[in-house]
């Protein structure tokens, strides 16, 4: 970090810190109070995804997406299943399409809802994750009902998905999107309107529109800082394109477009339009066998794919290459926490050390992606 | 524009650059390393291609004694279009311009792509190991790796052929 001079400080933030979800390093060279630089230091969870990939076949490696994104692992499967379905060219029944929706925007609500608690814990709200934590642990008694687990679902498959949906499932879901949509006005109520909470995160981090697309940002992130792209819109995959549904922006309406209020707001929106996609996926599941498709071994033709899709953290992206063989030759992961991250640097500069925290949770990372 | 419109726009621009490669597909390009960073800047900043979005950097090992490639994958967020360029490196040494200052994101994905293949971005102001100790030997995800006996004193374990772990 070079010399320190005066009044400046080299402060370790972790790795072992509530605020950096997981395990991450921040090194801090801090002026009095005021941040002028910050190195990340990563790969303390680093598991080696890509390498075990190369060793295993194209089934096995579901369970490892799992394990990168563990806060939404069914978003994780549903990348990897939909680029291997682009590259082996299987049409999977509509049945599945549809269960893969409702699973994936479930996932998407859980993981927002922790991101938005856990946020709210970050900056000193408490009360607030409590409640989101009560209503994420429905979603995941959801999940438990239907493939059993309750974090690693290894559930979307190659062509279908492990296990078809339990009876009364519709009615269990519908009932608790019921239960749900009246308690965003009270997590509204709890902390968004909260003015501590508001002035701890108006007009911080700012994020312009450039530097985040030139950083890579995505997500909720990107769209925080105003620029309408959602890959669920502008490159559908699976049968998105059926569902009617907006893409929330940040407005800048307590402090400057991109702040992190911005990406917080945009979250809290995303939630409500996860819920309108789930009512209309729930209408119109039609019957059928979620296994008809479901080849006996997975052999892709030679080739490569690279395909993106929308997990909570923004273009989740896999890069697969097949020599033919039932072992995957390349599996590369575009991890949208890794590029999320690689912004605090700049974004954090001349903020306040408090700052940093609120900056960080903003950007929702999840450290087991970010390392892979 | 079309993957084939953007490839006859480069072929026009840069007719030294381009690298005929029958494995490709059409979505891809393969350029030589050598104009790289003009032909980056150009592609970035030229307002019909505009790839201000750069999605992933990907590298890849063509395995035995073939060479290592960078293959970058490029999307535009006006006009919604993409290309996936491929460059390749020998293996001995392998190098290419850093384009960490055109796109930022380029900075990390370098020093991921530098951790795994070894693969030396010229330029890059801050290239070190990401995900690896800094310390480590080897480059994990070449073909021909074989993994350091100890690090540290401790024993790194190997899974052998047939046998399953160590």
């Amino acid at each position: 970090m070079g010399i320190v001079q005066g009044d400046q400080m080299i402060l370790n933030i972790g790795p072992q810190h509530p605020s950096t979800h997981g395990v991450l390093r921040l090194e801090v060279r801090t002026d009095g109070e005021i941040v002028s630089e910050i190195k990340p230091h990563l790969g303390y969870l680093h598991r080696c995804f890509e390498k075990h990939s190369e060793n295993v076949t194209y089934e096995q490696v579901i369970p490892f997406t799992d394990r990168c994104d563990y806060l939404a692992s069914m978003n994780s499967n549903f990348g990897y299943v939909v680029a291997m379905e682009e590259l082996m060219e299987i049409k999977v029944p509509e049945r599945v399409d549809y269960i893969r929706i409702i699973m994936g925007e479930l996932n998407r609500i859980a993981s927002h809802l922790l991101a938005l608690g856990v946020y709210g814990l970050d900056i000193g709200a408490f009360t607030p994750f409590l409640y989101m934590f009560r209503d994420r642990e429905r979603i995941l008694d959801m999940f438990e009902l239907t493939c059993g687990a309750r974090l690693l679902y290894n559930y979307m498959w190659v062509g279908g998905v492990s296990h078809d949906l339990p009876k009364d499932f519709e009615k269990i879901c519908i009932g608790f999107l019921d239960y749900f949509e009246p308690q965003i006005k009270e997590y509204n109520n709890l902390l968004t309107y909260n003015k501590i909470f508001i002035e701890r995160t108006a007009d911080v981090g700012v994020i312009p529109a450039d530097v985040a697309v030139s950083y890579g940002v995505t997500g909720p992130n990107l769209r925080g800082s105003g620029v309408k792209w959602d890959v669920r819109k502008d490159e559908p995959y699976s049968i998105y394109d059926r569902f009617e549904f907006d893409i929330p922006v940040g407005e800048g309406q307590f402090g400057t477009l991109g702040d992190c209020f911005d990406r917080y707001w945009v979250r809290m929106l995303e939630i409500s339009q996860s819920v309108k996609i789930l009512r209309q996926a729930l209408k119109d599941i039609p019957d059928g066998n979620v296994h008809q498709a479901l080849p006996k071994k997975i052999r892709p033709p030679k080739g490569s794919v690279y395909r993106r899709t929308e997990s909570p953290r923004g273009d989740l992206g896999y890069y697969i290459v097949s020599d033919g063989t039932p072992v995957p030759y390349r599996v590369k992961m575009r991890s949208p926490a890794f590029t999320a991250l690689s912004c605090l640097d700049e974004v954090s500069r001349g903020w306040m050390i408090s700052d940093v925290i609120a900056i960080l949770g903003s950007l929702d990372i999840v450290l087991g992606e970010i390392d892979r | 524009m079309t993957s084939a419109e953007i490839k006859a726009v480069l072929e026009h621009q840069f007719p030294a650059a381009m690298v005929e490669n029958e494995d490709l597909t059409e979505k891809q390009v393969e350029l030589k390393g050598n104009q790289w960073l003009e032909i980056a800047t150009f592609i970035k900043n030229d307002p019909d291609l505009s790839f201000d979005q750069l999605e992933c950097i990907t590298g890849y090992d063509t395995g035995e004694d073939g060479p290592l490639q960078t293959r970058y994958n490029l999307h535009s967020m006006e006009h919604r279009h993409k290309i996936e360029v491929v460059i390749s490196h020998n293996r001995e040494n392998p190098n290419v311009a850093s384009i960490e200052q055109l796109w930022r994101i380029g900075d990390w994905f370098e020093r991921e792509t530098y951790d795994m293949f070894g693969i030396v971005y010229e330029g890059h102001r801050d290239l070190r190991r990401i995900l690896c100790p800094d310390d480590w030997e080897g480059w994990p995800l070449r073909k021909d790796y074989e993994g350091q006996e100890t690090y540290h004193g401790i024993v790194v374990q190997k899974m052998k052929e047939e046998e399953g772990w160590e």
